[in-house]
């Protein structure tokens, strides 16, 4: 499948639109008191609802609904859409079964990781892609020597992240029977209206959730439907600053926040391999020839990485945000590009990237120091770092199945 | 594998597997097998000798191939393989810029170290050109006949070529330096401009440095392929052009003699449908067939296009390079005209001796200009420029006694053709045999069949990926370090055990056996050469 400039400059007509409302927009607007909106891959979204603090405690403690719908998305369906994405992505295609999703990432000839994202494998030859950013002329390019077709479907479909304790009871109660078969990882399709809607066991909070897709007709209904059934398991809509404290607790990375992605990158020395972002489990070797293949297998054989990214616990409670790092509070070793109090963990958590050897040989001794501004002066602290492991925090409700009804 | 057993001894019975028997895949072939390699090559067609093999025109007349003289067989690929291709002292063939009122400029020695028929001031202007464009010419081919430097990997030799083109220009003093990155990617049409004032030689000069390439004279960077074609080197001389003693007719037995000379098993008649390759690693390849033959090196010298594209499962190449090989540019322009004649043709002016030169018509730069625009707009010129040859005169088996054979090669004929080439075949042919007549009157009565081989019939002929004969354009930007693309430059692949050797690898294209004499020397270097 080989399309033609123009063709492909019309299936990319979001240019053209600097700012969409996502189709949930008219609920999410009604119920916003804080007015806090921010650009999410060219739509408007909120980064808080009523109260950034309130809204992480719903994800912690009730049920919190995150609208997903700016997530880019592509259908890849065909005869060969597993072997297709199996050179595609760094994962093993072939072993995520039909009705399963798997995280996974993909990569450029040198082994740079363009993006993350999930793959929700909808059938035996059907799967939907969900990332940060927009691939379409790679997939396209991609897909030369493949019998599959790649459709771009981000204004199609609408999504939602139902995340929280009460997740399960709020489905349950919305008459999403057969809901509570569902393990982590395993997606179904449910009955919404006249037409469907996917549900996946999948999230970015580290708790127990789901993820919800279906055609942009029907956003407002589900969205109803949802509400109405969690008005007594405390739904609540939050924005981006509540889901990024939960995601941090979790452990996950974001594209072009924890890392740059290759292709959004200026500086040549920016691009990160696999193994440079954590991601080096989900590379697998052994399955057939990916992309990136050699140069990842080159750099591990060369040692020629240059970063790791760690979990790092931070003496104190003042978030290290794009703190530098120091061994021995002199040579500098990395960047925080993320660091929460974390109210779950009760401990000063942060993502780093480290200049190898630090983090890797170097673990001991390392320092963050932060600068806290107070009233127009600068206060320096120096703090020790130690690294842990991610994620920070690790939740028994997340996986339970049937999942308790909170 | 044997022809009466195919199936048979496929596991390790070859060393090396060569894909394509043009004379770069037998050069590569001879050389591989000389140093004790066990070498099969596999041809698609009937017989050896790729744009070297010849073809029938009418009963009794005979074409040689697509080329039609031979400008920069590499001396040591002719010595490799003992081909016994040399002129007779003094056969170095003139080249005659052909003008309308037949008072024509012949260049004599190597590219006109002497002129007939210009004025006194103007051979001087040439020699001085000459003289400068040879003086570059020289520092390019330092590169040309070694694997191109890899980038973030340049090694102590390359530096020593690096440096010894930084010494020759430095000695020549700071006025030759300046010069010469001045004038490194200018257009032809300047540079003639710049030194000379005589529109046969200007226009000789402008259709030379842009045949075979998609770039008018004025285009940027035409200045290339002139430099290109006076790096050529024949006879240890440079810049010069013969044809074989026996025609061009007599390369491809000469290349498959040496091959066959040095145990090289040929297979003509055997395609090659798959190259097989397992996450890194090529093994082998699947014939049309169906029969499997192994084997640790493969050699593919065909077009690169054809190589990764057609052969090569795309799954076991990162998309990068997928997208990189997809892109590169490899429509051809030039057509080939083979005409069979009842007698000698006579081209008004020329005299006899002369008529076994090269005789071109290209009246000045506007020509050349005007014949190209055209062509970027998918239309071939209705006034075109062409070198001519007359192959019987050196090989007289192509035509029976009393006839002769005439080959054009006529600019610009673009592959794509607006409303295809069935439809504009005869009417180009027509504007190709009228301009002919204009200069050689009586030709036209004298035709007994003429046969036209436009760049879509190179392709299904010669299995010539958009019948380009240097497998992808000869421009800056698919030189040296990215040629055929920057990460299968240097004769290796993404693929370890798969080799190229084409013309679509550095140097590039025409008869000079370099691609295939520096590929095989890479893989017996074990990679250090």
């Amino acid at each position: 499948m080989m399309l033609e400039m123009n063709t492909r400059r019309a299936l990319q007509s979001h240019i053209a639109t600097p700012r969409f409302e996502t189709p949930f927009h008219p609920r999410i607007a009604t119920l916003s008191e804080t007015n806090d909106w921010y650009a999410w891959a060219g739509y408007k979204a909120p980064h808080s609802v009523f109260d950034e603090e309130l809204e992480y405690f719903a994800i912690r403690s009730t049920a919190a609904l995150f609208d997903i719908s700016p997530m880019v998305k592509y259908r890849i369906a065909g005869p060969d859409a597993e072997r297709y994405l199996n050179r595609l992505t760094v994962r093993n295609v072939a072993k995520l079964g039909t009705g399963r999703v798997h995280y996974t990432a993909w990569c450029d000839d040198h082994g740079h990781v363009l993006d993350d994202g999930t793959l929700f494998r909808l059938s035996a030859d059907t799967f939907r892609l969900c990332c940060q950013e927009r691939h379409l002329p790679w997939l396209l390019d991609s897909a030369i020597g493949f019998d599959v077709e790649i459709e771009e479907e981000t204004m199609q479909i609408a999504g939602l992240a139902l995340q929280g304790p009460t997740s399960f009871a709020v489905l349950s109660k919305a008459g999403f029977d057969g809901i509570e078969r569902l393990k982590p990882f395993q997606l179904a399709e449910f009955a919404h209206q006249s037409g469907a809607v996917t549900i996946s066991r999948t999230g970015f909070t580290g708790d127990l959730g789901y993820e919800l897709f279906v055609s942009a007709e029907a956003a407002l209904s589900l969205w109803d439907r949802l509400w109405t059934a969690g008005q007594l398991h405390g739904i609540r809509a939050i924005g981006y600053a509540a889901l990024n404290r939960a995601r941090i607790e979790a452990g996950f990375i974001v594209a072009n926040a924890d890392f740059m992605t290759a292709e959004t990158t200026l500086r040549a020395d920016r691009a990160r391999m696999p193994d440079e972002i954590g991601l080096d489990w989900l590379v697998d070797t052994e399955k057939v020839n990916f992309n990136g293949r050699k140069a990842i297998l080159e750099a591990r054989r060369n040692q020629t990485l240059k970063h790791v990214l760690v979990g790092l616990e931070i003496e104190g409670n003042i978030p290290a945000d794009g703190a530098i790092v120091y061994h021995r509070k002199s040579r500098e070793a990395g960047l925080v590009s993320a660091a929460i109090w974390s109210p779950l963990a009760k401990r000063n958590i942060a993502i780093a990237s480290l200049t190898r050897p630090y983090g890797t040989r170097l673990t001991e001794d390392l320092w963050v120091e932060i600068y806290a501004l107070r009233e127009l002066q600068y206060q320096k602290m120096m703090k020790r770092a130690r690294i842990v492991p991610r994620p920070f925090i690790k939740l028994d409700r997340r996986a339970a199945t049937p999942p308790g009804l909170f | 594998m044997t022809s009466s057993d195919p199936a048979r001894n496929t596991a390790s019975a070859f060393d090396a597997i060569v894909i394509g028997g043009g004379h770069n895949g037998l050069t590569a072939a001879t050389l591989l097998a000389q140093n004790g390699r066990k070498v099969v090559v596999l041809e698609t067609a009937a017989a050896v000798g790729g744009a070297t093999r010849g073809y029938d025109i009418h009963p009794g007349y005979r074409s040689a191939g697509l080329a039609h003289i031979v400008n920069r067989l590499d001396p040591d690929v002719a010595k490799l393989l003992t081909l016994d291709v040399r002129t007779s002292p003094g056969a170095l063939l003139p080249t005659v810029a052909l003008s309308p009122d037949g008072k024509h400029a012949v260049l004599r020695g190597a590219y006109g170290e002497t002129i007939d028929g210009i004025s006194p001031d103007e051979a001087k202007a040439f020699a001085a050109m000459r003289k400068k464009l040879m003086f570059q010419a020289g520092i390019l081919k330092r590169f040309l006949k070694r694997r191109p430097p890899e980038i973030g990997k340049i090694r102590l030799n390359d530096l020593g070529a690096i440096a010894g083109a930084g010494l020759s220009l430095i000695t020549k003093g700071r006025e030759e330096g300046r010069d010469f990155l001045r004038m490194l990617l200018m257009n032809v049409a300047d540079v003639a401009d710049e030194y000379l004032s005589d529109d046969r030689l200007k226009g000789l000069v402008a259709f030379d440095a842009t045949l075979g390439i998609h770039l008018g004279p004025r285009s940027p960077t035409s200045l290339l392929g002139l430099y290109y074609r006076l790096t050529g080197e024949t006879n240890d001389k440079s810049a010069t052009q013969y044809v074989p003693r026996g025609g061009m007719g007599a390369l491809a037995p000469a290349f498959e003699k040496a091959a066959t000379a040095a145990g090289v098993t040929i297979r003509t008649g055997m395609s090659v449908a798959r190259i097989i390759a397992d996450r890194g690693t090529a093994t082998g390849v699947i014939l049309a067939s169906g029969v499997q033959v192994t084997a640790p090196i493969i050699v593919s010298a065909i077009h690169p296009q054809a190589t990764f594209l057609k052969l090569c499962d795309s799954g076991e190449l990162d998309t990068g390079f997928v997208r990189a090989v997809s892109n590169i540019r490899s429509k051809g322009n030039v057509a080939k005209l083979d005409l069979a004649l009842d007698r000698p043709p006579a081209f008004t002016g020329v005299s006899p001796a002369d008529h076994r030169g090269r005789l071109v018509i290209a009246r000045s730069i506007a020509h050349v200009e005007n014949a190209f625009n055209p062509a970027k707009y998918g239309e071939f010129s209705p006034d075109p420029v062409m070198e001519i040859t007359l192959p019987s005169l050196a090989d007289p088996a192509l035509a029976p006694s009393d006839g002769a054979t005439l080959s054009a090669l006529v600019e610009f004929a673009p592959y794509d053709l607006k409303g295809g080439w069935e439809s504009g075949k005869p009417a180009f042919q027509k504007i190709i045999i009228d301009t002919l007549e204009r200069y050689a009157p009586g030709l036209s009565s004298s035709i007994v069949a003429s046969h036209l081989l436009t760049p879509v019939d190179m392709e299904t002929q010669y299995s010539l990926p958009g019948g380009h004969w240097h497998h992808g354009e000869l421009q800056a930007d698919q030189l040296l370090v990215n040629r055929p693309v920057n990460a299968s430059a240097g004769y290796t692949t993404p693929l370890a055990g798969l080799y190229l050797a084409s013309a679509g690898s550095h140097p590039g294209g025409g008869i000079s056996g370099l691609p295939g004499l520096l590929a095989a020397r890479h893989i017996l270097s074990g990679g250090r050469a």
